[in-house]
């Protein structure tokens, strides 16, 4: 696999950025709007797709399954470890929410524009899960890739 | 440390699994034995977990626990009208199931020691994850959250089944379970949306309160039994079982077991205690005990032809639900009706049932997995005269096969016995039917005797050895407690079956519990 003819790279291009961009906004606003972990994970991942068919040659190099895997399990540590740390109060306490910390701003009464700094831990879950979808979902198109055979 | 696992144990039983399936592929890419060493102090934990948990419920009754509530216990603070959180909800059937699970995990984890050679990190990782559905389907109270824990079991099941994907029946049996668990999954969760849409609830306690029987009401009824007696692998849904059971290695095919009682678990709970006041209920009672004559019978038939001794094994596990599925469908039939005392008698029967079929049959299976790891051959055409090779699988296949047959002194012949001088007072022809299908069960498992035990010693099978010691020790385990049961039927059933069922019957109470 050598990767693909010029212009599919320059259009790739300039998918792969917005894309990732999108992918991660879908993330943080996990908390304030439809969408969240998964969603944004699987656009990301569909982002490393379009860039593993593109470029070929540079994406074996980088996107490697070992390192996409121990990543994986850290971000799904991370989920369970965030839901432990809860145990002073109970699993899955929300012990950020309202604690003045990071993601810990309490949200006033009435209709507002939305404030990404508030619903303490389910952010942070939220990128826990986002890492996870999205390496998992290329672990398992770089698999499909190899399962297709690399004949040349 | 100890104060916290009291406290939190409702919710840990779930919580480590998911811990340690994270933490064991991790620390597998850093060292292997350290990752050994986890899988074991996982083990440790979650064993320890559950025996807490089931002693905490035996003797202080329901246990509550609320996912990210201020305080757990409590079920809806004062200013709410429904629960609205995640609540973990373990009565005396719950702690009872949770039991057998946490013993088959420990039986299975000790067999796999040494019968899992290859990518140990994976296989335990996924373990840990189907552990992880199996405790939550049991101790859940919401009916979501028992979509989505029976969806973690399928899953983790399935990966499991094809552990060895480079042999194409596994692949092919694992794609069957995916498939038929998918289906079931999605009716489930039909039904669900039938019963929110209506009531805005999740909760089954409170869901079953504010249940009012429409006709739609009746269609997702009859959508959860299927779906969950498939799961469970009762005859008209049974085909997965035979492919399933005989290609996932053998210490997983006896968390199978497991897995499908935990789906048993769930019909029980979901006729008893969601549907319990529906005042057509008999009809759902009479379905469950056709559903398991049917399985019986269909299950020990189709078990006598079959020469793969996984297969048949398998197949005698389908007609084994049935005795269950004949036992509490009989409790259900005559709850709240003058039967009621031989219906308890029954259910009681049906439960121990339970336990002591999730013993055998792993001890059963375990030992073809032995026979399957010591020659490489599962024909029984092509096994022969081993009982001198390996003497202990073969005392081990003795008392397993004696305890599915209900021979005295094994636990299977007390609950069979229950059951059938309960079911002799509903209708003759009940207890007619499971004595024949014990007897049935006992010509197969002699023929499995005299085929691999006894005869000539073939030429191919001269280097046969006994198998190593910890698979030895795993169903050393197993025979014991057979035997335990066997002897001391009455203590169990007193200690534990007896505040199973009526915890089961119980419905007001398990509503109360969160209401």
């Amino acid at each position: 696999m050598n990767g693909s003819s010029v212009i599919v790279k320059v259009v790739s291009l300039a998918i792969i950025l917005p894309a990732l961009t999108f992918g991660l906004y879908i993330i943080a606003h996990g908390h304030l709007t439809p969408g969240g972990g998964f969603q944004g994970g699987a656009i990301i991942a569909s982002a490393l797709a379009i860039f593993l068919v593109a470029f070929a040659k540079q994406a074996s190099k980088t996107l490697r399954k070992n390192l996409l895997s121990a990543l994986e399990c850290l971000a799904l540590l991370g989920f369970i470890g965030l839901s432990f740390l809860g145990l002073g109060k109970s699993f899955f306490f929300n012990f950020l929410a309202n604690s003045g910390l990071i993601f810990g701003q309490a949200v006033p009464f009435g209709p507002n524009p939305g404030f990404i700094n508030t619903a303490g831990v389910i952010p942070l879950m939220n990128f826990f899960v986002g890492l996870e979808v999205s390496c998992a979902l290329t672990i398992i198109v770089l698999t499909m890739l190899k399962a297709g055979g690399d004949k040349k | 440390m100890i104060t916290i696992l009291q406290q939190h144990s409702a919710a840990l039983l779930v919580a480590l699994p998911l811990l340690f399936a994270f933490l064991t592929p991790l620390t597998a890419k850093l060292n292997a034995k350290l990752s050994k060493l986890v899988i074991f102090i996982g083990l440790a934990l979650i064993t320890l977990t559950a025996a807490i948990v089931s002693f905490d419920v035996f003797s202080t009754g329901t246990k509550l626990y609320v996912m990210g509530a201020e305080l757990p216990s409590v079920a809806k603070p004062a200013s709410l009208t429904i629960p609205v959180r995640i609540i973990f909800e373990i009565d005396a059937f719950s702690a009872f199931m949770i039991l057998i699970a946490a013993l088959i995990a420990v039986v299975a984890c000790v067999y796999s020691l040494r019968f899992i050679k290859e990518s140990t990190s994976k296989y335990y990782s996924v373990f840990f994850l189907m552990l992880a559905g199996m405790f939550g389907l049991l101790s859940t109270g919401d009916l979501f959250n028992l979509f989505v824990f029976i969806e973690v079991l399928s899953l983790a099941s399935a990966g499991l089944i094809a552990f060895r994907h480079n042999e194409v029946e596994s692949v092919e049996a694992a794609y069957k379970y995916l498939i038929i668990s998918s289906l079931a999954s999605l009716m489930i969760l039909f039904a669900i949306g039938i019963l929110y849409g209506q009531y805005g609830l999740l909760n089954i306690a409170a869901l079953a309160k504010a249940l009012r029987f429409s006709f739609v009401d009746v269609v997702a009824l009859a959508l959860l039994v299927s779906a969950l007696a498939m799961k469970a692998g009762s005859v008209p849904m049974h085909f997965w079982v035979p492919d399933a059971y005989s290609r996932a290695p053998a210490a997983i095919t006896a968390l199978l077991v497991v897995a499908s009682q935990a789906c048993l678990y769930a019909l029980f709970r979901i006729s008893f205690t969601l549907f319990g006041a529906f005042p057509l209920i008999q009809l759902i009672a009479w379905a469950i005990i056709i559903l398991g004559l049917l399985s019986m019978f269909v299950g020990v038939t189709m078990a006598l032809p079959q020469k793969d001794i996984k297969r048949l094994m398998a197949y005698h596990a389908i007609s084994q639900t049935g005795y269950m599925l004949l036992g509490v469908g009989l409790g259900l039939l005559a709850n709240n009706s003058a039967m009621a005392p031989f219906g308890l008698k029954a259910m009681e029967g049906g439960i121990f049932h339970i336990m002591n079929h999730a013993m055998y049959k792993s001890l059963l299976f375990l030992t073809a997995g032995a026979i399957i790891y010591a020659t490489g051959k599962r024909n029984l055409d092509e096994l022969s005269g081993l009982a001198k090779k390996m003497p202990f699988t073969t005392i081990f296949f003795i008392i397993g096969a004696a305890a599915i047959a209900g021979l005295p002194p094994t636990n299977g012949f007390a609950s069979k016995l229950l059951i059938y001088e309960s079911a002799y007072m509903f209708n003759p022809l009940f207890s007619i039917i499971a004595m024949i299908v014990s007897v049935l069960t006992l010509v197969s498992f002699v023929k499995v005797f005299c085929a691999a035990f006894l005869g000539p010693e073939l030429k191919e099978l001269a280097d046969v050895k006994e198998v190593p010691k910890s698979m030895l020790l795993a169903m050393l385990l197993l025979a014991f407690f057979v035997l335990l049961f066997g002897l001391f039927p009455s203590f169990v059933v007193k200690t534990i079956v007896e505040p199973a069922a009526n915890a089961l019957l119980n419905q007001a109470a398990y509503i109360g519990a969160v209401l």
